[in-house]
């Protein structure tokens, strides 16, 4: 369990594998290479002599120059090593923000409801780069290190077995050391990516209420909650660098004893007569190599036990079990004729607090159905369940006679054309929205779908028109208008089931007037499904629902629930009291 | 960059003490070897046994203190890089609280997340990088450099020299490193806000089936892309440093050749310095990993920096003549992007207590409007008065605290439903259960599992939109304001609410001056003066009466909307 994550990494890593073991060869040929300028320089001193006037001059700039070219190519060598494992840590980085987002994308909405958005910026932004930051650089000195650490350690084999005893004491004495530390260490950058997403989603969350924090002047008391935040992040943050602090210096104070031993006992080998003297020189020489590497790798520890916490959190994203698969045999659902059973359905989001209950409506093909009722009412679950955002717990639907669950969710999806309350636009220009899911759209068409809206004059009015890019900014579109385009793009749609929950509930009667109009055209063959608790827009339905306490209280006409004189009647009453 | 620095100001003590430490330690390891050679060169040939144990047990003793010198040394850089940090996101965050809105929109809210966020994190990784790894290695360039002059000047200078032009060479990468660092952090904005458009929209990118994914990989790409070239620029440093240190070393002997050769130096002097040069081309190994963060750091740093030194707006200016009235504009246009003006020539005004009603189709400017009265953005021309005053020679705060408003935006943050009316003012639970009754919430807040103390799901989602309207409302009346501005506040509500939400309101608040924005005449039709507004111009103005007199098309309304005029 505990090393699946590391598991999971190697996946993204494997299809690199290639290029990795170039970087490891270009790095091992350039850490040879890097060998040869001490043995160049040693020559060359060696050529010097101690006479002057005896100087080979010649020798020792033919060994200058060959140190020069032996140091010029392992720069770039190394050079090499380290731009493949950047371009590689790169491609790393991005399958991994990749798949983060593609695994946001198929998780159930529900998760989106409890998570907030800032943590997931804080996995796929801090998570990713921590994890990118151990690949592209640590990965190779650690690599590096360990060459010339077996390399020199193999010559003290050679040198002095008995000597080299010593490692066989100090080397699993650190590798010891370093796992308990680790093992208490990681918990504690666990809880520093866990607090720092914590802070991102506090931060998001309150830069997106600027305006009110401003307005109702509570920047202190908001600033005083950020503060709570961003000490907890901190102290977090300090708490695991505090304990990695230890890890590097700790590897470097065993090496150092270890160089203490081996000179100790090295001396008592000596004068033991076991071990030459020049032995001992070029055995202490070897083991000094050691020093180097292994103080830049502890220093390494701590960072590479940030980046193996932050890539456990982003396979914890990439594990989120997504909304269920459609299992084996479901249909893809190819042109509907749109005729919609709600039969005997229970459903609270909470099962002890239903808000539909023994809720059952046949919806013939081609109609329109408007559902009307109080806020609260349960009218926006019916479109949930519909769209199988949730289950219901009880009873089932149908279209077209099959229940929801035989048909592929986003193939059923597609056949749905639909404008929620609150209207989404992605990024890209206007035309590019009002044509979102249908690829290849003609800019007349778009055009077309605009005037049904009844928002092309104001489209034409804009500088750039149809091309005008959105931002997320305040100067952006009202909620009228963004409604209006997106209802232009549920006009550009084939779908088969137009399902419009409070679709024009920031847009002026007049508009909403015409729109209804193009509604009538665009019901044509196609079941309409309307949510709305303005009953101007639902007069025109084939059949009302008057939705109560989860139940369908009534239903009917317009005029049969007029002259009825029960709920439907009160609220018509009431918008013109 | 500087201003980054200025943080270490109240912290330079502890952090030289650290920096202090962290030499001491690297000393400390320094000394190791030489008794090492000592050991081997003195103590063994001479066979000095006690020495020889006496030597060990320094070393180990030297060892020890190295370890603790340089734990202490890292835990100090930590905390001075964690409270540098600590301070310098608090100062930030304040200063985006600070943000006037139309700044606030320029930034983009995606972007002042990513600089809050991942901008301070580099920031964060560079301060600590810096200490910890940043000592030892100039430390041992500069000591390798002052033995070298005492050794042999001549030779030093080479060494000087060829040390100054790796500076100066991992100063020219770096430099180059951080603009696309830049370009990368831009990047991260995009990221950042399609990861916040998808969490708070995800209800419709499901219905749509949205391909979200080809935007998001455009950001991704566009990210990786940025981030690559700079680590390829990086990923220079370390290996200019080695080849020039080499070079420098070839130089050193080659030199070295000539002045033996001359007889102006002994040969053993080159040995000695190919051994400082061993030690100095170790300490430079981790070099690059300091400056990536450098180079990543100072372009976020430059991103941070932008936000704090933007300038403050809306300062208090002096008034110009007020119109008559509690509240109104005289020839007010505004613009959010400086270029066609959004609303124009807005001249209206409201006696205290009044009822305002502003009416037009969607887009006409009457958010735009109402946004100008609390000074949320300010005229561009013409004078907006409150409280018979120009609200530019207001204080800013003083003003707006008259004010409740609910926008059209607004949304619900988490928490519980009283921590949402309550809205971080520490108002009384009375108080918050008023408000919720007046705003028509209570009938369904009382009928929630814990009442008032109900948590909310991010973003409200366990409410109906018509309860997060009516929370909202309430959160706008509970500060029992002397200006109530409804934005489209009943957008979601149906007829019997929206009826009883206007009587309520006039009862609890008989004195409140009201400002009601709506699509539709019901809302607005007691208002003792309606706007019509028609892209971004007041078509006509008046009571009902009036306006049913002289406005044809707000007899049109009428007509449409209520069945047949007076109604």
């Amino acid at each position: 369990m505990k090393r699946r994550w590391l598991k999971r990494l190697w996946q993204f890593l494997r299809p690199h594998a290639p290029a990795l073991a170039g970087a490891a060869a270009l790095a091992a040929a350039a850490g040879l290479l890097a060998l040869l300028v001490p043995l160049f320089s040693g020559w060359a001193v060696g050529a010097v002599g101690t006479e002057a006037g005896q100087v080979r001059l010649r020798q020792v700039a033919a060994c200058c120059a060959g140190a020069a070219l032996s140091a010029l190519l392992a720069a770039l060598f190394s050079y090499g090593a380290a731009a493949v494992l950047t371009r590689t840590a790169q491609a790393v980085s991005y399958a991994l923000r990749k798949a983060a987002f593609a695994r946001i994308s198929e998780l159930p909405v529900q998760f989106f409801d409890t998570h907030p958005a800032g943590d997931l910026i804080s996995r796929v932004c801090y998570d990713v780069d921590t994890v990118n930051a151990a690949l592209s650089t640590d990965l190779l000195q650690v690599g590096t290190s360990l060459l010339t650490v077996v390399g020199s350690f193999l010559m003290l084999v050679i040198l002095s077995p008995p000597l080299s005893g010593v490692f066989c004491v100090t080397v699993p004495l650190s590798a010891a050391l370093t796992w308990i530390q680790m093992k208490r260490i990681h918990p504690l950058y666990r809880l520093r990516s866990r607090d720092l997403g914590a802070l991102n989603g506090f931060v998001e969350e309150r830069v997106g209420c600027h305006r009110a924090i401003r307005l109702y002047q509570v920047e202190a008391e908001d600033l005083r909650q950020f503060e709570g935040q961003n000490a907890a992040a901190s102290e977090t943050y300090y708490r695991a660098d505090c304990a990695g602090a230890a890890l590097g210096p700790s590897v470097n104070f065993i090496n150092n004893l270890s160089l203490a031993a081996i000179s100790v006992f090295g001396a008592l080998m000596y004068l033991d007569g076991t071990l030459s003297l020049a032995a001992l020189s070029s055995f202490v020489l070897y083991s000094r190599k050691f020093s180097g590497p292994i103080r830049a790798t502890a220093e390494l520890l701590s960072d590479l036990q940030a980046s193996a916490a932050a890539a456990e959190r982003v396979m914890d994203l990439l594990d989120e079990p997504p909304e269920p698969g459609d299992p084996p045999g479901v249909r893809e659902p190819g042109k509907l004729s749109g005729r919609i059973s709600f039969r005997h359905v229970d459903f609270g989001y909470d099962p002890a607090h239903p808000v539909l209950r023994d809720f059952s409506v046949e919806i013939p093909a081609g109609s329109m159905v408007a559902v009307v009722g109080p806020t609260g009412a349960g009218k926006t679950t019916l479109v949930s369940l519909l769209l199988r955002f949730y289950s219901p717990q009880g009873g089932s639907i149908t279209i077209d006679g099959l229940p929801l669950q035989q048909y592929t969710r986003d193939g059923l999806r597609r056949r749905l054309a639909i404008v929620l309350q609150d209207s989404w636009l992605c990024g890209g220009t206007i035309a590019d929205n009002i044509a979102y899911g249908v690829p290849g759209a003609t800019r007349a068409q778009i055009e077309e779908a605009a005037r049904a809206a009844c928002i092309h004059s104001f489209l034409t009015s804009l500088p750039q028109g149809y091309d005008t890019p959105l931002t997320d900014s305040g100067a952006g579109l009202s909620k009228g208008q963004r409604q209006l385009l997106a209802l232009a793009r549920c006009f550009l749609s084939n779908a088969d089931i137009v399902i419009l929950d409070e679709a024009t509930s920031d847009v002026d009667p007049e508009t909403e007037e015409r729109i209804s109009a193009a509604l009538e055209r665009l019901r044509k063959g196609r079941t309409c499904f309307l949510i709305a608790h303005r009953l101007a827009t639902v007069r025109s339905a084939d059949r009302i629902l008057v939705l109560q306490g989860g139940q369908v209280a009534e239903q009917g006409t317009h005029q049969e629930l007029l002259s009825a004189g029960g709920i439907y009647r009160a609220l018509y009453e009431a918008q013109f009291s | 960059m500087k201003t980054v620095l200025g943080y270490l100001r109240p912290y330079a003590w502890r952090a030289a003490a650290g920096v202090a430490i962290k030499f001491t330690a690297a000393i400390l390891e320094l000394i190791l070897p030489l008794l090492l050679a000592r050991i081997i060169d003195e103590l063994v040939p001479a066979g000095d046994l006690p020495a020889i144990w006496r030597a060990g047990g320094l070393m180990t003793l030297l060892a020890l203190g190295a370890l603790v010198c340089n734990v202490t040394a890292n835990r100090m850089a930590a905390w001075v890089s964690m409270r540098m940090t600590q301070a310098l996101r608090h100062d930030l965050y304040q200063r985006v609280q600070a943000l006037s809105c139309a700044q606030a929109d320029r930034f983009s809210p995606s972007s002042l997340v990513s600089r809050l966020t991942n901008d301070t994190y580099h920031v964060h990784q560079m301060l600590d990088k810096v200490q910890r790894g940043g000592i030892r290695a100039p430390m041992l360039v500069l000591g390798g450099l002052v033995l070298t002059f005492l050794l042999e000047p001549t030779l030093a200078f080479i060494q000087l020299a060829v040390s100054a032009l790796t500076i100066l060479t991992i100063a020219l990468v770096t430099r180059r490193g951080i603009p696309h660092y830049a370009r990368a952090q831009t990047a991260v904005d995009a990221v950042v806000r399609i990861l916040r458009e998808n969490a708070a929209g995800v209800r419709v990118v499901k219905a749509l089936v949205c391909q979200e994914r080809e935007r998001f990989d455009e950001a991704n790409r566009e990210n990786r892309r940025a981030e690559e070239r700079a680590g390829l620029v990086m990923a220079a440093a370390n290996p200019i440093t080695d080849l020039l240190l080499n070079l420098g070393l070839a130089l050193v002997v080659l030199a070295g050749a000539l002045r033996v050769n001359a007889g102006l130096m002994p040969a053993g002097q080159i040995v000695a310095f190919t051994t400082y040069f061993a030690l100095i081309q170790s300490a430079t190994l981790g070099i690059a990993k300091v400056f990536v963060k450098i180079s990543k750091g100072a372009a976020s740093a430059r991103r941070i920096q932008e936000v704090l030194q933007a300038p403050v707006q809306q300062g208090q200016e002096s008034p110009q003549p007020a119109g008559a009235g509690f509240l109104g504009m005289e020839g007010v246009s505004f613009s959010y992007l400086g270029k066609r003006p959004d609303v124009a020539d807005l001249t209206f005004s409201l006696p205290r207590g009044g009822m305002l009603g502003i009416l037009g189709p969607t887009g006409c400017g009457k958010s735009t409007l109402a946004a100008l009265l609390p000074r949320l953005y300010d005229a561009d021309r013409g004078v907006v008065w409150v409280g018979g005053q120009d609200v530019k020679s207001q204080d800013r705060r003083a003003l707006q605290s008259r004010f409740g408003v609910v926008f059209q935006n607004d949304t619900l943050i988490g928490g519980t439903v009283y921590e949402n009316i309550s809205f971080l003012r520490g108002i009384s639970r009375e108080a918050a259960e008023t408000a919720a009754r007046t705003a028509q919430a209570w009938p369904f807040i009382s009928r929630l599992p814990r009442g008032l103390d109900t948590p909310l799901e991010l973003r409200g989602a366990n409410l109906s939109g018509g309860q997060r309207q009516r929370l909202l409302i309430a959160r706008a009346l509970a500060g029992r304001p002397e200006i109530l501005v409804l934005d489209s506040a009943d957008s979601a509500l149906d007829y019997a609410t929206a009826a009883a939400l206007r009587r309520d309101i006039r009862l609890a608040f008989p004195e409140v001056t009201l400002v009601v924005i709506s699509e539709r005449v019901s809302a607005v039709r007691a208002a003792d003066r309606i706007l019509l507004l028609q892209e971004g111009r007041i078509d006509a103005q008046g009571s009902h009466e009036e306006l049913l007199e002289t406005s044809g098309r707000y007899r049109r309304m009428v007509d449409l909307q209520m069945g047949g005029g007076a109604g």
